[in-house]
């Protein structure tokens, strides 16, 4: 924040940022538009910082959702915005602006929605914002921001098995509560997290906002540069890390080898519990994908346990890989013929059932288990439905049984 | 500026899935994301709650998504303001934005009853329930977040700052 304003800058001070990147999509933009309309003018500040991309409803399932598609199809092309990802190249914003290398170190980065934060991973401040705010950032690539207190999130030791990202930050939303990191930059540190690859810190930092946080943050290190490079990308911000001996508001120690598989149980995320005490509850429906863990890592792990079994009887299993270039990639190792011969269904990229759009919504009384990363009341579909959040791992296991079931069971 | 209606008092955590459905985030008009205002957790709020109403909440209100339509169905569904023990973040700022007033006031979950006739005093920092004869203070949000409150939100006002006219 203090690169991106010039001066150095303390927690508790207001400060008028300069915006690095800026996000929307279909559901978000349109508003965004709305409001910059009544402003006068809706042309982007910087058309090369602005990344528009078509991702929770795709291919269109309404003409509703069609002509929102269509309004920012338009924009695109009327002010020749070169990062437009359209149906075809599409894939879950968070995602794309990852593998896509906009994300790097040391950015500020806006996004209008609220999983922005994903982007912290790779050691970018990054934040969801609504509409007018986005509408203020696109009228003028600046936003004022409160500078956030810090909390440090040391998790320390090795996984035990069947022991995976979702369940660690799982476990800390159940620990600190989903208010127990409102306004403050989240930032996790210690063995654990070092040891983890790209794909695990992007699903801790994703569901940072869901512990209220307004960022979460992995300083980036040799992994991150590594990654970076293995996808072409060239370092244009300096390389920021937290300082040896920063101030933190609150900080948390997490042993990460007396952790356990965890859910998140109805109607809250911070509502989290062993598996073992739910162990046994039955499911209609069970749903692999999502910004938190629709990565190819994440296919792979469901994948191991699903290869040669079948889902249960009575039991749905759905799989939406989060971007185009994780479903090939998935196509590829061959993962989506385990998928499909295990009888599920493979959709294509988008953020599928996760908000209750299309592609497996729930119906009245029907039970989920989900790697997405909310489980509010009709969060899947209807209100009278039930969503348990877990890791893929637990929802491949979840779904050869029909019932929650402990992943250590399916694993060697 | 002051509100005056009744109160409806939701709990904790009341987040933006049940504040406006996601399957309503096709719309864009405002009118019609009121008639769904609050359906996940009272399907008849829309058509029950009237102008100036206010909403008294627990922690963390708001938690969730970035969608403004959930603020905006409140708003145009005739809620006055939102008091709450605590805000989530991206709800608060997103509330003012579009002239929703929101008021943290702690006390006010304990003390006030559904269907209390209140009355906010933003400026003041002031919440009466004048059912009850009670008087709560809180403190006033900052001057310029008043004053985008005022104007009726963040557009409104930088339109009077910049002298921009209405598009026809």
């Amino acid at each position: 924040m203090a690169r991106s304003c010039r001066r150095s800058v303390s927690p508790g001070e207001y400060v008028e940022a300069s915006v690095d990147l800026a996000m929307f999509h279909e559901l978000t933009g349109p508003l965004t538009l709305k409001v910059l309309r009544k402003l006068g003018s809706d042309k982007p500040w910087d058309r090369e910082k602005l990344v528009i991309v078509l991702d929770h409803q795709v291919p269109a399932d309404t003409v509703k959702t069609a002509e929102l598609h269509k309004e920012l199809r338009i924009y695109a092309r009327r002010w020749g915005i070169p990062y437009f990802y359209d149906v075809g190249r599409h894939g879950i914003a968070h995602q794309l602006l990852v593998e896509e290398g906009f994300v790097q170190p040391g950015m500020l980065i806006v996004g209008a929605d609220s999983h922005t934060c994903t982007a912290g991973a790779l050691g970018a401040f990054a934040t969801g914002v609504g509409s007018t705010d986005m509408a203020a950032v696109v009228a003028t690539g600046k936003i004022w921001l409160r500078v956030p207190e810090s909390m440090k999130i040391m998790v320390d030791g090795e996984l035990p098995k069947g022991v995976y990202a979702k369940d660690v930050v799982l476990h800390v939303i159940g620990e600190i509560g989903a208010d127990g990191a409102t306004y403050m930059a989240v930032e996790f540190h210690g063995s654990t997290i070092e040891s983890m690859s790209i794909s695990d810190r992007l699903t801790i930092c994703n569901m940072a906002v869901e512990m209220g946080a307004k960022t979460g943050m992995v300083n980036p290190d040799a992994r991150t540069l590594e990654y970076l490079r293995s996808i072409g990308c060239e370092l244009r911000y300096p390389v920021l890390r937290s300082d040896d001996n920063a101030h933190y508001a609150e900080e948390l120690h997490i042993d990460a080898s007396k952790l356990e598989p965890v859910v998140a149980c109805p109607h809250r995320v911070d509502n989290v519990k062993a598996v073992a005490e739910v162990e046994g509850t039955p499911v209609d429906q069970v749903f692999i994908g999502s910004c938190t863990n629709g990565r190819i890592e994440d296919l792979r792990v469901a994948a191991k346990i699903l290869k040669g079994r079948k889902v249960a009887e009575g039991t749905r299993l759905i799989v939406i890989p989060a971007s185009q270039r994780v479903l090939k990639e998935a196509l590829r190792e061959e993962l989506i013929d385990i998928f499909v011969d295990a009888g599920g269904v493979v959709c294509n990229p988008n953020c599928g059932p996760c908000l209750g759009g299309h592609m497996g919504v729930l119906a009245d009384g029907e039970v989920a288990i989900s790697t997405s990363n909310r489980n509010f009341i009709g969060r899947m579909g209807s209100p009278k439905s039930e969503v348990y959040l877990a890791s893929p791992a637990t929802a491949a296991a979840s779904a050869v049984e029909g019932r929650i079931t402990d992943p250590r069971r399916y694993l060697p | 500026m002051k509100i005056r209606g009744r109160a409806w008092k939701f709990g904790d955590s009341i987040d933006t899935d049940v504040i406006l459905p996601g399957k309503y985030l096709t719309l864009t008009e405002p009118k019609e994301l009121a008639q769904h205002a609050m359906e996940g957790i009272d399907s008849e709020f829309s058509r029950r709650v009237q102008p100036g109403d206010i909403i008294v909440a627990g922690r963390n209100f708001g938690c969730g998504s970035s969608r403004e339509h959930a603020p905006l169905a409140l708003k145009h569904a005739g809620v006055g303001a939102v008091v709450a023990k605590s805000f989530a973040r991206i709800f608060f700022r997103n509330a003012v934005n579009i002239g929703l007033p929101v008021v943290i006031c702690p006390e006010a979950y304990e003390a006030v009853e559904q269907g209390d006739q209140l009355e906010v005093d933003l400026e003041g920092g002031v919440l009466r329930d004048l059912t009850k004869g009670v008087e709560l203070k809180f403190t006033p949000l900052p001057s310029f977040l008043l004053e985008i409150l005022s104007s009726g939100g963040l557009i409104p006002y930088l339109k009077s700052k910049l002298g921009v006219r209405d598009a026809l």
